[in-house]
């Protein structure tokens, strides 16, 4: 079998020229970003490098809106703009050196400011999948972004002043199940062990076996016969604290066989066994962040126009009352352990059957479910994400674009990272804005000590925003203005804290080094923000990973950073 | 300067020709820091690939004329998802020279010199020249080279660092969703033999599993490699596996699927066969570009002192919400590499040349690839095992097997150790009769 015959050659080549991506997001997340249209709002040095690395790893096509030429200073500062384009469109110009990066991508541009271009054609921005815009002034920013809340069009904002860099994600809702978390724990259910599983380590008797069979048993059997003997003589009860785990492992050390001499074997799975004993006794839950999700009003209150996600989360949570008896469908994976291959691939039947089972019961639901808010057959929601892979006849995936009703496939997946589901619900500009808004209030517990947090810099942005409506120009522009303008900063600083009710001491040197900037872009700050707001796009496009909720603030200065929610 | 025009360092300038309460004590703003790194500073970029492609518009855009870049690589279609100085026509043409020309081409008056070559093939002479070097690598074994190979140019007066022959050294990894950034002040701050506990270990799946009990569709993929290709030689005698030949990944891929189907093993697929035989891994553009990015940032500061450089340990991850974590790595204090603290090992008499070998590859502290082992014997130099060598190898493999006693080894013997992981070898005193735990 041969899984490069019957493609076609671009499609080879894609599958090798993203091949390092391809590993992280899959096939689908591909997909999904390559059906993509991105809008860029300024063509400024953090604005192209966001462009860059949507473009690399292959958007479907963006489009530069801005309205000004290039000057010195951005071809000093940008890499897609040369001394050659002083004067000519910064849209145009930047389109077609970003264009040049990947020939499967297409690029487009408007010569036209942004805030013209809002006033009189503001629907032109609900075409994008996304918007990032960069350099904007705050009265622009929120003319946008009111705009695109209303037509539920995701929004990116990103800053570089000075060596501080600082982003803002406007998502009404975000919903994702594929989040790839780093540490998880395995899904054992050795405190619950379901009938299969019992029935399989039953089967196994480690007196009498051969020695060869006792130390190639797997640790799960291993623990799971030793628990049930500790439960016999504990009124049923697990080991649960620490000196009683430790009992545990005594009795598991006992258990190794001994040679002819007393000398204790090589026994690699015993040790397994003892190693694993705390991980393996955490009880099964639900993790808090789903036990949120099922107490959201949109599971509780599933309506016509509820997404498969929300759908799927409410069978999930019916699962876990009913059937699952307080717990989510089992995951189906076991991690690798010593044993023969024989009873290890056993074992893991025995989970990926369970996990089945459950998967099936959840499908169940989710057909009342639909059924009961009067969808049918051939009507549609809002599908999980763009595109989902399902598993072809030879094992491999092909692709396929989820619409109509929630495919068995949909559930599975589902249902496998059912720990993992999350939600992010950005708040809206208006609501940050708002002068009576706790958040703000809860700023004083970053700002209060002599030596504050990052979040000082989301204040003195916030000052320097009030600087710019105040003068039309930034603090420390001009070079002989630097002196002055830290003292009109100061100013407006302590309005901005007046007018939120704050009473908090900002150090003066925080408010010279903002002058100190004079809201140069440095290209390394630029080159950061680009990283990191490119990968949030992705996050948000390919609904894999989870996006930072809702500010983001990078200090180069320390080359530390911290996330806000305001 | 008459390759700049008018504005063109405008954003730089704010930060050169002004102060602030945050810079570097010793800051003082004036014109000379532009010149400085345009007339004088000389930087090395070690790497041309994902995190070197990044380095080199990083540095040319922060005003760093001069650079030069190292690397051994080829142009593969793989790396187009991210080396954006690259393109499909120029599959197959060496990085650093493709990467030079694309900067020098884009950013008027930028000098990338470019070198075709390993970093082993240069000597002390040529890193002297640099101010500044930055490693954007892949390889462990590289950054440990080139760490050793600055900290071995330091110079001592009476005991004191003669600070003109230290040169900073800035380094970035990435893997994935995850990466790293450090400064490293050769023998002042913590180097990267003083932390090599960072460096996850290497995953190697046992032998035995791999021939009689494979459990994970890597375990079969493994077989076949490790066990099956030498034995059925299937491109014919003495041709060993390219990961980048088609047709020997196929064989792989359609052997190790006949392997897991006999286990019933699920899993093994066309992607996880390329994975696994190339040892590939993951990698995207941001999370280049982010490093690079504070790399390149890096090197700015401590060039023109405009703030104090990172101390001195950056991690990054942006797999849930966006995590930055900064910390001082510490200086070990019998480091290998740049303390003064001789080294012992403690063996006994009976042990065998072998047990030494064995303990320096999978010690922790030492994680060497392929030490080679000379003593002095009566002002002889005697050489008891080499490995990098062929026919020293032939004739020392023998020693391996004989105890320290037959080796005419005495407590206190001084053995010097080479390994690819430092260009110098180390000198360690063999403590007998007590053996160590």
């Amino acid at each position: 079998m041969n899984t490069m015959e019957g493609k076609d050659k671009t499609n080879v080549d894609k599958n090798n020229k993203y091949d390092r991506q391809l590993r992280l997001w899959g096939d689908h997340g591909q997909a999904a970003l390559e059906t993509t249209r991105v809008c860029l709002i300024n063509a400024t040095a953090t604005g192209t490098e966001i462009m860059k690395n949507l473009i690399l790893p292959g958007i479907g096509s963006f489009t530069v809106v801005d309205g000004q030429k290039v000057l010195g200073e951005d071809a000093g500062n940008n890499f897609f703009l040369t001394k050659d384009s002083i004067g000519k469109s910064r849209a145009k110009v930047a389109t077609d050196l970003l264009a040049e990066l990947n020939e499967d991508v297409h690029g487009d541009f408007l010569e036209e400011d942004a805030e013209k271009l809002l006033d009189s054609n503001p629907d032109f921005f609900s075409q994008f999948s996304i918007v990032v815009a960069t350099n904007l002034c705050e009265r622009a920013l929120s003319k946008l972004s009111n705009h695109l809340w209303s037509k539920n069009v995701p929004l990116l904002v990103c800053r570089c002043y000075g060596f501080i860099g600082y982003m803002r994600l406007f998502i009404k809702e975000h919903t994702v199940f594929e989040s790839h978390p780093d540490n998880t724990h395995e899904d054992l259910r050795l405190d619950r062990p379901f009938p299969a599983l019992v029935q399989y380590c039953d089967s196994l008797h480690l007196e009498t076996m051969t020695s060869k069979d006792h130390s190639h048993t797997p640790w799960l059997v291993i623990l799971y016969k030793y628990l049930q003997e500790w439960k016999k003589q504990h009124n049923c009860k697990a080991p649960n604290d620490y000196k009683e785990r430790n009992k545990l492992k005594e009795m598991l050390k006992k258990g190794i066989h001994r040679n002819e001499e007393g000398v204790l074997e090589d026994e690699e799975n015993f040790e397994e066994a003892i190693r694993s004993t705390n991980m393996a006794l955490v009880p099964s839950k639900v993790p808090s962040e789903v036990e949120k999700i099922f107490n959201d009003p949109s599971c509780t209150n599933l309506h016509s126009e509820s997404s498969a996600f929300w759908i799927m989360a409410r069978a999930l949570k019916d699962f876990v009352d009913n059937e699952g008896e307080g717990a989510l469908p089992v995951r189906g994976t076991i991690p690798d352990m010593t044993a023969d291959s024989e009873r290890y691939i056993q074992l893991q039947q025995v989970y990926r059957k369970k996990a089945a089972e459950d998967a099936s019961k959840v499908s169940q639901r989710v057909q009342q479910l639909l059924h009961s808010i009067g969808k049918g057959a051939d009507d549609q929601v809002e599908p999980l994400r763009p595109f989902m892979p399902s598993p072809s006849s030879d094992g491999h995936t092909s692709l396929f674009s989820s619409v109509g009703l929630i495919s068995e496939h949909e559930i599975k997946t589902f249902c496998r990272n059912a720990a993992f589901v999350r939600v992010v619900r950005c708040r809206s500009l208006v609501e940050e804005y708002d002068n009576k808004s706790t958040k703000l209030q809860e700023l004083v517990l970053h700002l209060d000590d002599e030596e504050p947090d990052d979040a000082v810099f989301y204040v003195l942005l916030r000052a320097v925003d009030r600087f710019y409506e105040e003068y039309n120009a930034y603090p420390g522009w001009y070079n002989d203005q630097v002196e002055t303008d830290v003292s009109k900063l100061k100013a407006c600083l302590t309005k901005l804290l007046q007018d939120w009710g704050l009473s908090l001491n900002i150090k003066d040197d925080y408010i010279h080094e903002i002058c100190r900037f004079g809201a140069a872009e440095l290209h390394t700050v630029s080159a950061f923000i680009g990283g990191v707001a490119a990968q949030e796009v992705i996050k948000v496009i390919t609904r894999q990973f989870v996006p930072f909720n809702n500010t983001y603030i990078y200090n180069a200065m320390k080359q530390t950073s911290i996330t806000l929610e305001l | 300067m008459e390759d700049d025009w008018s504005g063109r360092w405008n954003h730089i300038k704010k930060f050169l020709e002004r102060s602030g309460p945050f810079a570097h004590p010793d800051f003082e703003p004036s014109p000379e820091s532009l010149s400085f790194m345009r007339d004088v500073c000389r930087i090395l970029v070690i790497g041309a690939g994902g995190l070197g492609c990044d380095l080199l518009k990083d540095l040319a855009l922060l005003g760093f004329k001069n650079l030069d870049v190292i690397d051994m690589d080829t142009i593969d279609l793989s790396n187009l998802n991210r080396q954006f100085l690259f393109r499909v026509k120029d599959v197959g043409r060496p990085k650093a020279e493709v990467a030079a020309e694309f900067i020098n081409t884009r950013i008027q008056g930028c000098n990338v010199i470019p070198h075709y070559a390993k970093i082993q093939d240069f000597e002390e002479s040529f890193y002297r020249q640099f101010h500044i070097i930055v490693c954007g690598l892949d390889s462990i074994v590289a950054r440990r080279w080139i760490n050793g190979m600055l900290i071995g140019m330091l110079k001592y007066e009476d005991g004191v660092l003669d600070q003109s022959s230290l040169i900073p050294m800035v380094d970035g990894g990435t893997e994935g969703f995850k990466g790293n950034a450090r400064v490293v002040l050769p023998g002042i701050t913590a180097c990267i033999e003083c932390t090599l506990d960072l460096y996850p270990p290497q995953i190697n799946f046992p032998l035995c599993t791999i021939a009689h009990t494979p459990r994970l569709p890597e375990h079969c993929i493994e077989y076949v490699r490790v066990l099956l290709w030498p034995k059925e030689k299937p491109f014919g005698d003495g041709i060993g596996i390219d990961g980048d030949d088609p047709h020997h990944l196929k064989w792989i891929f359609e052997k190790s699927l006949e392997r897991a189907n006999q286990y019933h093993i699920l899993g093994v697929s066309y992607r996880l066969t390329q994975g696994v035989v190339k040892r590939i891994i993951p990698a995207v553009a941001s999370t280049n570009a982010v490093i690079a990015a504070v790399c390149a940032t890096e090197v700015f500061k401590i060039a023109t002192s405009c703030y104090l450089p990172l101390n001195n340990y950056m991690n990054f991850n942006d797999t849930e919400g966006i995590y930055t974590y900064t910390f001082e790595a510490e200086k070990k204090e019998n480091c290998m590499a740049c303390s003064s603290i001789p080294q012992t090992f403690a063996f006994s008499e009976t042990d065998k040349l072998k047990d030494i070998i064995d303990y320096l590859i999978e010690s922790p502290a030492y994680q060497m690839k392929s030490p080679g082992i000379t003593t002095s014997v009566n002002g002889k130099n005697k050489t008891l095992y080499m490995q990098t060598v062929k026919s020293i190898e032939e004739k020392t493999r023998e020693n391996l097997k004989k105890t320290l006693k037959e080796l005419g080894l005495v407590d206190g013997q001084e053995l010097y150790v080479a390994d690819p992981t430092t260009p110098n070898s180390l000198t360690f005193r063999l403590n007998l009769g007590s053996k160590m735990e």
